[in-house]
């Protein structure tokens, strides 16, 4: 062997450095749909403020809403705390509004809809179609549906299943349609978990958001199927802001899942989304994401810069929320799914499988704020980083004085392939009553050459060993997923981690 | 079955020579057995028939049923028929037994262009095998050799044999961590696949293995060669005088 062949270093060979830097072109979503779109002007300001509101006919009080946060946000910082390191975003040098000239009159329903962009949702395996199921999933026994609002650049496409669930008492629509059917859910439940001033990117998507899902579950309804939302970023240069809202009432349950993708380009692309959920007494809700933006070239060339804030606010007494996520995707991830756990008893658990490789940068986790008695939380985190790429977790567990008698469980494990990346933990604690209880776990380890020559010297190529250690290692957040979205994700924890070990 | 001319293997990092011309036959349907001190290059040979990375072949050859395999990756050679049973079964946290049994039974065949063998199949062969082993269905469900006793590993690493049907069954040191009645079961469990085709070379330091996987041939390795080949009685031999005499006769 050459000298410089000899790099070897806790298990890990040259051919493996080779084959981190030939990742590329796997990423399977990376093509565009040719389609003649509508542009608001570039640049952001309060002319294209009211210029998205009036798009979306929305009425006065939305519009004054937009505005006032469109101000705020001209007063704030970028914040800089995070472990990601990115070039400085001109906001001014993009759309923050684009839409397929098609959807300029709103379809009135699925037929309706450009067949070009029917197609697009068709090869990204996204049934529009009320009888069928996400990609590559056989229908199990007594058939399982999933309600789709398919969401393309700035506005929605349309959402299916609509009559049906309307039968059961349930809303599902996009948030443009229910700022002008539902205002007064809208208007009570609208950024009273994430409000207008959280943050710099809620503030940005709350004076710019163009489209959305919207869910109403009443009292003691059991949404009778699982819905969903898809989010394709196809436009240049534009910027997806989406806004998602979520109201679980008394008794109520439902589960909802959560997909995106977008074009492979040289120029980064900017996705900043508020996801807010609200439970009553005794209302659950399942939130899984997996989230599969295009995530750069191996030299971190384009990708989506991802900046997301989801909460959920636990507001009924025995209301549980369950966060999943599947972060595959993005040159950035910038996002910390939280419960505020204000009932007494209630609950709050995010599952999270974090995936970095090549040039990307996560920077996840949650936060568990227990401000209610018996307040339950439980973290359970899986970062893997691959190539050159910067995992972090990020977790806050606060026990508020009044949070008497909660429990927190927390386990961090990081797994690293090669030895050019970094995994880190950053948990903050906090604990203000003497009768709660933290635990937190972390973990650190490496897929080892050991573990793979055992795999292929039983019969597996390189490719299904790594895909099999590394799916064990995720394994406790892959069984918190739906099924529907469990063989998927397993699929692509694969695909993202191709060609990582040589 | 398996033929071994004038192997002459090295460490890539270390530059360092640890076969020096291994010559071997193995004849189907037989056993044979490699004794010797620790150190002599007993395990690296089974490293390298199996093409575990880390070592460079420097000269020679060894070909399985006429075909070369040093050139061919681990899981080629696996699919070709060639298994090696760990001294050490390495831990794989979160995957279940019999997930990586099935993930291993269809990649080969998939290697060699067979159809998958179905759910349904699968788990009745796997229930066969696994009771004559005595492994029951929790050692099945569990993560791969997570949490395994010496025995359970060695047992399971059987039990991968049996269900992947080699032809060519390198077992490196099976005996090694394991008290008596555990090496039986494991003896049991070789000598159930013994027939006139497959091929087994044991790799022991002790002649206690050999009194229940009885041999055909025994090798003596010293210093990365062989230095004497015989019968049964050979490794008889070892045990009463130990290798200084074997030693001091080559040297």
């Amino acid at each position: 062997m050459a000298m410089d062949d000899v790099q070897v270093k806790d298990g890990v060979d040259a051919e493996t450095v080779e084959a981190v830097k030939a990742l590329s072109g796997t990423y399977k979503y990376g093509w565009n749909t040719e389609i003649e779109m509508e542009y608001a002007p570039k640049g952001l300001s309060e002319d294209i403020v009211r210029l998205i509101s009036s798009k979306n006919d929305e009425p006065e009080w939305m519009l004054d809403w937009r505005l006032a946060a469109y101000r705020r946000w001209l007063e704030l910082k970028e914040p800089d705390w995070a472990m990601v390191d990115y070039p400085t975003i001109d906001f001014q040098d993009q759309y923050y509004y684009a839409r397929p000239k098609s959807m300029e009159e709103k379809p009135k329903s699925l037929d309706d809809v450009d067949p070009k962009l029917l197609e697009t949702y068709k090869k990204l395996g996204i049934p529009l179609k009320e009888q069928a199921l996400l990609a590559g999933v056989e229908a199990p026994e007594g058939e399982r549906r999933v309600a789709v609002d398919a969401v393309f650049d700035s506005v929605s496409v349309g959402t299916t299943f609509q009559a049906e669930l309307r039968k059961a008492g349930v809303i599902f629509c996009s948030i443009s349609e229910a700022i002008r059917e539902h205002p007064e859910l809208v208007r009570q439940y609208l950024g009273s978990v994430v409000p207008v001033s959280d943050n710099y990117y809620a503030t940005l998507n709350s004076a710019v958001f163009s489209d959305g899902s919207f869910v109403y579950i009443p009292p003691g309804v059991r949404c009778p199927m699982e819905l969903s939302t898809y989010f394709r970023i196809n436009a240049e240069n534009t910027g997806q802001f989406e806004r998602t809202l979520i109201i679980a009432d008394k008794e109520s349950y439902v589960s909802y899942l959560e997909g995106c993708t977008a074009p492979q380009r040289d120029v980064a692309q900017l996705h900043a989304a508020v996801v807010e959920l609200v439970l009553l007494d005794d209302a659950e809700i399942k939130y899984s994401t997996v989230q599969n933006w295009f995530p750069g070239d191996e030299n971190g060339k384009g990708g989506i810069y991802n900046f997301v804030t989801k909460r959920a606010d636990c507001r009924g007494h025995r209301s549980k929320v369950m966060w999943t996520q599947v972060e595959t995707g993005s040159a950035v991830t910038w996002k910390y799914p939280s419960c505020v756990l204000r009932g007494d008893d209630s609950q709050g658990e995010f599952y999270s499988i974090a995936i970095a490789n090549n040039m990307q940068q996560a920077d996840t986790g949650t936060k568990m704020v227990h401000l209610g008695k018996n307040t339950k939380s439980r973290i359970i985190s899986k970062g893997i980083s691959a190539g050159r790429a910067q995992n972090t977790y990020r977790g806050l567990v606060s026990m508020h004085p009044k949070a008497k008698s909660s429990r927190n469980y927390t386990q961090c494990d990081s797994l690293l392939i090669g030895d050019k990346c970094g995994a880190h933990t950053v948990p903050y604690i906090e604990v203000k009553n003497n009768s709660s209880r933290v635990e937190h776990e972390a973990t650190t380890s490496k897929v080892d050459d050991d573990q793979l020559f055992y795999c292929r010297s039983r019969g597996m190529d390189e490719e299904e060993a790594v895909a099999l250690v590394v799916n064990g290692f995720c394994k406790e957040v892959l069984q918190a997923l739906p099924m529907e979205f469990a063989m998927e994700a397993q699929a692509l924890v694969a695909i993202s981690l191709e060609g990582s070990v040589g | 079955m398996l033929k071994i001319k004038n192997l002459h293997v090295k460490l890539e990092e270390e530059d360092k020579q640890i076969l020096k011309g291994v010559n071997l036959s193995l004849e189907p349907g037989k056993v044979h057995a490699i004794m010797g001190p620790n150190g002599s290059g007993k395990s690296t040979l089974s490293y390298v028939l199996s093409g575990k990375d880390g070592y460079e072949v420097t000269e020679g050859s060894a070909q399985l049923e006429g075909v070369d395999i040093l050139d061919m990756e681990a899981e080629e050679r696996a699919a070709a028929g060639l298994f090696l049973a760990f001294q050490y079964p390495v831990e794989i946290p979160g995957v279940g037994n019999m997930t990586f049994l099935r993930t291993a039974v269809n990649a080969q065949r998939k290697l060699r262009g067979e159809e998958e063998m179905s759910a349904g199949e699968f788990l009745k062969v796997v229930r066969a095998k696994a009771e004559d082993l005595k492994i029951d269905a929790d050692m099945l469900k569990r993560p791969v050799n997570v949490g395994f006793s010496g025995g359970e590993k060695k047992r399971n690493e059987i039990l991968q044999m049996a269900m992947l049907e080699p032809k060519m069954c390198i077992l490196d040191e099976t005996d090694s961590g394991l008290d008596v009645d555990a090496m039986k079961l494991v003896a049991q469990g070789v000598n159930a696949l013994r027939d006139d085709k497959r091929t087994f070379l044991v790799i022991t330091h002790y002649q206690r293995l050999l009194d229940h996987i009885k041999p055909d041939v025994v090798h003596i390795m010293a210093n990365g060669r062989i230095i004497k080949t015989g019968g049964p009685e050979l490794a008889l031999e070892v045990e009463n005088n130990g290798y200084a005499d074997l030693l001091e006769e080559i040297a």
